[in-house]
């Protein structure tokens, strides 16, 4: 057994704040000589979600950027919660995916304790209690819809842990475009085609209208006993067709030096297995 | 995030409290996004660029190109702040007609960037905040870039990306038209319809990557026989 100098403790769970203090006097050095602090990837979205007559609609977009380039062309904003819960995620990337796992495991945990199914209400609590405890430091802003035994639920969750329970929500850079398609043409126990229509729309035109909004819609189906994942739905934002050869042959690139070490291997040990190919 | 105005000197949170009325200064400039590239080849000259005006996470135009037609043989690209492009089209224009009138002959390429550098340097404490690239054919009808900064420090090149995707286009283009980087090539000179492809294949990858940058790309290419304009639709999201 290896013996350590110091102790070493089990890693408490949570969020590790060493280096705050350091941060923030380095961020005040390095601003005078012109340096930044690294930002965090946003996913600078459009989200959306709708209750319609079988069960909750949710739809995002698929564009992560990091300032104003984007990061990645075709990434999941759609988390899964539990088997009849799903979540929508915008903000900061790394904390709607984070949260959405750590709530997914609480929610799996507190389900067999109490040996019933989840339900909606409890993952926006759990949420929304440890948001606020994290004062909006946690950039996720959420979008939570399910069908649990009490129904279909639709809810929206801020940053710093205000929630609303609403039939139609929008979330992200992109939420003003997509609410404006909701608030023209939303209705009441709408039918599953008219109201998948709605969201496609409604992520379209936060697509683009919005910058931090693009490349694909995908879709989350969630009605009683049933979940379909939608991915992609749409793709209103296609690829040119670029004209050009771009390949290289072999030898473009120049080989300044070149090393061979040899790895004197000696054989210690021979085992035959044979395959049964037949 | 935690941002250091939190934390004082000597690394304790400071007192929250208010403390007097903030001031915050008027921003004279807003970033309008865009991108423009110019390429001269042995005799004809091409300038690019989108054609999408934004503010922000907004769009405000998907057809405003920033390509501007000095004289039969000179194309302006500038990028930037929208306001100070038109403005410095304009003067340029104007300074064009007086020159026209005092010496009785068109200016040429280099005589117009040369006094563009003059101009942006006049506005040394007070930038126009634009990026200009000239392309045209000089005296001898070969191609000609005059690449730009803020203030005016320009240079002729063979070819130049400027705007919030240049950083994505450069080094695309030292590969292919500069074939730097690369062994055992066979450096063939430019032909005009090569370098039209590979000024649309670069802008269609620049708009996968670069928010600011879409939506249509205006083709600008300067030959003796006159101006020739193409547009191509780029991606709109």
């Amino acid at each position: 057994m290896l013996l350590s100098a110091k102790p070493s403790f089990a890693p408490v769970g949570g969020f590790n704040f060493e280096n705050v203090r350091r941060n923030a006097m380095l961020e005040e050095q390095m601003s005078g000589q012109g340096f930044k602090a690294p930002k965090a990837r946003k996913t600078g979205t459009t989200i959306a979600g709708i209750i319609f007559k079988d069960g909750v609609i949710l739809g995002a977009d698929t564009r992560a950027t990091d300032d104003m380039v984007v990061a990645d062309k075709n990434c999941m904003k759609i988390h899964h919660i539990a088997p009849n819960i799903y979540c929508c995620g915008a903000g900061v990337a790394a904390d709607a995916d984070v949260i959405t796992q750590m709530m997914s495991s609480q929610l799996q945990l507190h389900a067999l304790s109490t040996g019933r199914a989840a339900r909606v209400v409890t993952v926006t609590r759990l949420l929304k209690q440890m948001l606020f405890r994290y004062q909006g430091r946690i950039g996720a802003s959420l979008i939570v819809g399910g069908y649990d035994v009490t129904g279909p639920h639709l809810y929206s969750i801020y940053p710093h842990g205000s929630f609303d329970k609403l039939p139609y929500v929008t979330m992200g850079s992109g939420s003003a475009s997509a609410m404006a398609v909701f608030e023209d043409r939303f209705k009441p126990n709408m039918e599953l085609e008219e109201a998948q229509r709605l969201v496609q729309d409604a992520i379209t035109a936060g697509i683009f209208c919005d910058l931090g909004s693009g490349s694909n819609v995908d879709l989350c189906v969630i009605s009683k006993g049933s979940v379909d994942i939608l991915r992609p739905f749409d793709q209103p934002g296609k690829r040119g067709c670029k004209h050009g050869q771009y390949r290289y042959k072999k030898g473009t690139t120049a080989v300044l030096t070149k090393t061979v070490t040899p790895i004197a291997v000696e054989l210690v040990e021979e085992t035959v297995q044979r395959m049964d190919t037949e | 995030m935690l941002s250091a105005a939190t934390y004082g000197e000597n690394g304790k949170m400071k007192e929250y409290h208010y403390s007097g009325p903030v001031e915050h200064r008027f921003s004279p400039y807003t970033f309008n996004g865009g991108t423009v590239l110019a390429v001269a080849g042995e005799d004809f000259a091409i300038v690019a660029s989108d054609t999408r005006l934004s503010e922000g996470y907004s769009i405000h135009s998907r057809d405003s190109p920033k390509c501007y037609k000095l004289t039969d043989r000179t194309v302006i690209g500038c990028s930037g702040f929208h306001g100070d492009c038109l403005t410095l089209t304009k003067i340029i224009d104007a300074r064009l007609k007086m020159y026209k009138h005092s010496n009785n002959k068109t200016m040429t390429s280099g005589a117009i960037a040369a006094m563009l550098s003059t101009i942006l340097y006049s506005r040394r404490f007070f930038p126009y905040y634009v990026y200009n690239i000239i392309g045209g054919l000089d005296e001898e009808g070969r191609g000609a870039v005059y690449s730009f900064d803020p203030v005016g420090s320009y240079q002729r090149d063979t070819y130049k990306a400027g705007g919030s995707a240049s950083a994505m286009l450069q080094p695309l283009l030292d590969n292919q038209i500069g074939f730097k980087n690369m062994e055992n090539v066979e450096h063939l000179p430019l032909s005009q319809e090569k370098a039209v492809q590979l000024v649309k294949d670069v802008f269609i990858s620049a708009a996968e990557r670069d928010v600011y940058t879409g939506d249509a790309l205006r083709i600008c290419i300067v030959t003796k026989d006159g101006i020739k304009e193409e547009t191509v639709p780029l991606r709109k999201d």
